[in-house]
């Protein structure tokens, strides 16, 4: 049952740990860090892990959407916008009192413990049959027929929210 | 240990524990744009459990994947939207602190 270390299921199953601590570790930089800047290159590093975690679901085009999107584009998004609008250096030690921490790390323990239970604790039922082998052709033929509206409904949503950045961020600038 | 990789519960878990480290974040910062970052770690987090469960027990797996592009979709619109809203809330109030947007009737 428990693979050696050196059979390529063992060699995959210690790179799947890695992913996990990649994951995780990025996810702690997320949250933990000071600076605005290090904490989104730590939300990349989590979003790397997470798309190898993608890898390891059998969809390996999911986890190149992800990489080009959330590390390709969100992140770079989010390190130009904290480039115009970072507070100064003397305006971010003000904060961060020992209640609002204390209370954070509270919640977002409680969350991820009552999820955890949950899903360590349910009973899943796996199916009889499976309709197709969820490959990339299957997700292409869903998307332009059984999903179709929805396909549209997005690039809609997206027309508009490109559209409604632009006059947002132009909205108030001086001299025009 | 090594056999993680194919159980339901290993995903399921490091989703819960995303999702967690995203309502921590959230919680605890102070900014706009750190709150930003939260919610992108919890949407992810939600996503997992998507494609967890799109590999193990869907019926049909292309669901799960064709849910999580649309919350790729969904979630670069958010930051598109709210990265501009941050812009110009720091152009009028010079500070993106969630403590100094108090005044309305801005």
């Amino acid at each position: 049952m428990n693979p050696s270390l050196f059979s390529p299921e063992g060699l995959a199953g210690v790179i799947f740990l890695i992913l996990i601590c990649v994951t995780m570790i990025g996810a702690i930089i997320a949250t933990c860090t000071k600076r605005l800047i290090r904490s989104v290159s730590g939300l990349a590093v989590c979003f790397v892990g997470v798309a190898g975690l993608y890898y390891f679901l059998s969809s390996p085009f999911v986890a190149m959407m992800e990489l080009l999107i959330y590390v390709g584009a969100v992140c770079v998004t989010i390190a130009f916008a904290i480039m115009l609008a970072e507070p100064d250096e003397a305006k971010m030690a003000r904060k961060l009192s020992g209640l609002s921490g204390g209370l954070a790390a509270v919640c977002g323990g409680a969350v991820s413990f009552a999820l955890g239970y949950a899903a360590v604790n349910g009973h899943w039922m796996a199916p009889a049959v499976q309709a197709n082998d969820g490959s990339l052709k299957m997700i292409g033929q869903s998307l332009l027929t059984k999903y179709s509206m929805v396909f549209e409904l997005i690039s809609i949503v997206l027309l508009v929210a490109i559209i409604g950045s632009v006059a947002l961020a132009r909205a108030g600038r001086r001299g025009n | 240990m090594l056999t993680l990789s194919t159980q339901l519960n290993t995903y399921l878990v490091i989703g819960a524990v995303l999702f967690g480290f995203g309502i921590f974040g959230l919680v605890r910062r102070p900014s706009l744009i750190g709150m930003l970052i939260a919610v992108e770690l919890v949407l992810s987090g939600a996503s997992i459990n998507f494609m967890a469960f799109n590999r193990f027990l869907a019926p049909d797996p292309t669901v799960g994947q064709i849910i999580t592009l649309f919350i790729m979709a969904i979630a670069a619109a958010e930051a598109a939207i709210s990265l501009s809203i941050v812009i110009a809330v720091y152009r009028n109030y010079k500070s993106i602190e969630v403590e100094d947007l108090v005044e309305l009737k801005g």
